[in-house]
């Protein structure tokens, strides 16, 4: 068969299968629509609107809305019983537990340490995951930016490790940290020991921040991508025949111009970072001891994994989660709302 | 050489490549190598056989030894280099190991015997990308299973994402009504309350509805998702008013006017979103964990932490198996890839 016909034969496949597909779908408005007659000569045309938001309201309401306010339920009672209705009003005990310390700089001295840990290792992690990731991802978009050949080719390039899942993101990174991995191949070949990457806390902590931000920088790097091609060239122009050079450009041009961005790129980094859980469960499930263990998977332990279920715990923890997520979101909207 | 050079350094409107450029493509390669690398190191590996796996330091292809068949022997004999007490080397097949001792006979004339000392043989062996892994990862992973319930999972909840959320972005979009922006403003402040933080009260509300342990429970909840109400609708108020009366005008009723002036204009937003949801569906980890615990359930996420938190699982298999996982979504990103970077980098910023 030669390469036209084959073309040809593709073209009219589609257009059968395209055409099959048109007439499954006009038979189905077909038939919905003399339902959705019959519904709209009932509750009139006012009352369309409200049959077009119910079938979405009642799956967010359900299941997302009626989720949040059981939550406080949870979170003001005790027990070990699953059910609401059985599980005895305890205040605000749930919360007195957590925040419970002697010595709040010091997570040994706290009624519920893992809690403390939890919340310094989500700080720490949140600090340096987001800060990396910001700076190689405006680097990134500003090569991206220059007059490069292939910009789409290298545009796929850093967004690709963000279509990974998770799970498949750690097992790649844990193959290549194992003792007997990639690195320390490399590492010993240039004469240098073994690392124990998996095993060593601090270690561990370094690679949890550097698989996010190789996992997770591709899609920042776009949104600034886009940020600054949408400042005018003109601009640039004008700075450069008043004699600026490459450096005052950038930061008396770029970086301002580039701020709005840059606030949607900061929290909604910040939002994601404050809820990792998915990568580090994979590829250390908190460890080593609790090095990697952050408030989310804290959360995750005490509600599913743990032998004796702290159901009040982990929706207490997860209310001050939320807490700090409202607050970042709301600082967000401010700062926005200041730049309009 | 030098067209290749100035192929190489070429750029766009100068002639002379300045640091910044050799710069830029160093990043450029740098930045190609870290993001692929781990990927094909991945790749390369999960035809590795378990031996080889094992290797310290490891080698960059999966090579395997060679074999050769031998009348008088069942099984295909190991072939090794061996250099023999006068000095010489002879390429034979292995018949067994004693200890320190090996004994090889020459492949051509299978009745001669020689002895030769383990460290004076080398195995013979050559690059080869053998499926091994693939068949036996497949056979105890189930992932027929695993797979199923991921196409499953991510079409049935694509489809049912973007006909709710479509409906409720035309109304808010398009109807002036008692209470419109009251949902609206419930829907866009719970953007920012993610699942996790209310892990236990939803894994309530799914024992509830009897949806525990069923696929409805990881497919309906995460289809009001307020991302994509507030994506189509912000699409939505561009469509002219003008089009909706002259269809009105024409008699047509208002879910007609969803279906067959709305939903065609709504196109490329629709289009996103069906990138945006195939991607958090495939990808999902934490929902599914939590609605299902029987294995003949699990998504092929589950299934694949579940495989590696199996105790005595070897890394071949599991490797193998993760790049089946990351296999579909690599190809749908390879044709999409340009329609999928620029509809993220335009829709993102909301």
């Amino acid at each position: 068969m030669t390469a036209q016909s084959t073309t040809r034969a593709t073209r009219s496949i589609g257009k059968s299968i395209d055409g099959a597909f048109s007439a499954l779908f006009n038979a189905l408005i077909g038939v919905t629509d003399t339902f959705f007659s019959l519904v709209q000569r009932v509750v009139g045309l006012r009352g369309m609107p409200y049959i077009f938001v119910l079938p979405n309201l009642l799956i967010f309401g359900i299941f997302i809305l009626f989720p949040m306010l059981l939550n406080f339920v949870y979170a003001f009672t005790g027990g070990i019983q699953f059910f609401p209705n059985q599980r005895p009003w305890v205040g605000t005990a749930n919360f007195e537990q957590l925040l419970t310390c002697q010595n709040f700089l010091d997570p040994n001295t706290c009624y519920q340490d893992r809690f403390w840990r939890a919340v310094y290792n989500t700080v720490f992690y949140v600090v340096f995951q987001v800060g990396f990731m910001v700076v190689i991802s405006l680097a990134t978009a500003l090569v991206l930016n220059s007059s490069i050949k292939a910009r789409g080719f290298f545009r796929s390039v850093f967004f690709y490790p963000v279509l990974l899942s998770p799970i498949v993101v750690a097992l790649i990174w844990k193959w290549i940290l194992q003792e007997n991995g990639l690195l320390n191949g490399i590492l010993t070949g240039l004469g240098f020991d073994k690392v124990p990457f998996m095993v060593d806390a601090s270690w561990a902590r370094f690679w949890v921040v550097g698989i996010s931000v190789w996992a997770f920088m591709g899609f920042y790097t776009l949104i600034l991508l886009a940020g600054l091609q949408a400042i005018p060239s003109e601009v640039y122009e004008a700075a450069q025949i008043d004699g600026a050079g490459a450096w005052r450009s950038f930061l008396n041009i770029t970086l301002p111009l580039l701020m709005p961005t840059m606030t949607v790129v900061l929290v909604l980094a910040l939002i994601r970072a404050v809820q990792i859980f998915d990568v580090v469960f994979a590829f250390t499930g908190g460890g080593p001891g609790t090095a990697t263990l952050y408030m989310v998977q804290y959360i995750y332990d005490n509600g599913f994994a743990s032998p004796t279920k702290q159901y009040g715990l982990a929706a207490s923890a997860s209310l001050l989660m939320a807490a700090v997520l409202i607050i970042l979101t709301l600082g967000q909207l401010r700062t926005r709302r200041g730049e309009v | 050489m030098s067209t290749v050079t100035e192929f190489l350094t070429k750029t766009r409107g100068r002639r002379q490549p300045d640091l910044t450029d050799i710069i830029t493509y160093l990043y450029l390669a740098l930045g190609t190598l870290l993001m692929f690398g781990p990927v094909v190191w991945l790749v390369l590996s999960s035809f590795k056989t378990p031996a080889e796996i094992a290797t310290f330091p490891p080698r960059l292809l999966p090579y395997r030894q060679e074999t050769v068949e031998v009348e008088g022997y069942d099984e295909p004999l190991p072939l090794y280099e061996v250099t023999l007490d006068d000095g010489s080397t002879a390429v034979m097949a292995q018949v067994r190991r004693v200890g320190l001792e090996a004994q090889l006979i020459d492949p051509a004339s299978p009745d001669e015997i020689v002895k030769v000392n383990i460290e004076n043989r080398e195995p013979v062996e050559s690059v080869s990308f053998r499926p091994d892994n693939y068949i036996e990862g497949i056979q105890s992973f189930n992932f027929a299973t695993y797979l199923r319930n991921s196409v499953i999972v991510t079409i049935g909840a694509t489809l049912l994402t973007l006909l709710v959320n479509s409906m409720a972005a035309f109304a808010l979009a398009k109807y002036y009504f008692p209470g419109r922006t009251l949902i609206f403003l419930i829907m866009i402040s719970t953007l920012m309350i993610p699942l996790s933080v209310v892990l236990v009260p939803v894994f309530l509300v799914i024992t509830g509805v009897g949806w525990n342990n069923s696929l409805w429970g990881v497919i309906v909840p995460g289809a009001a998702t307020p991302t994509g109400v507030f994506l189509l609708r912000q699409y939505m108020l561009t469509i002219p008013e003008e089009l909706l009366d002259a269809a009105r005008i024409d008699g047509a009723s208002e879910w007609r006017i969803y279906t067959q002036v709305i939903l065609p204009l709504s196109r490329p937003a629709l289009a996103v979103l069906t990138i945006f949801s195939v991607m958090w569906r495939w990808n999902d980890f934490l929902w599914p964990l939590i609605v299902l615990s029987r294995s003949e359930l699990f998504t092929l996420q589950v299934g694949l932490q579940s495989f590696q938190g199996q105790l005595n699982v070897q890394w071949n298999l599991i490797l193998a198996m993760t790049v089946v996982t990351l296999l579909p979504i690599t190809i749908v990103f390879a044709v999409l890839q340009r329609s999928i970077t620029t509809g993220i980098a335009t829709t993102g910023m909301k």
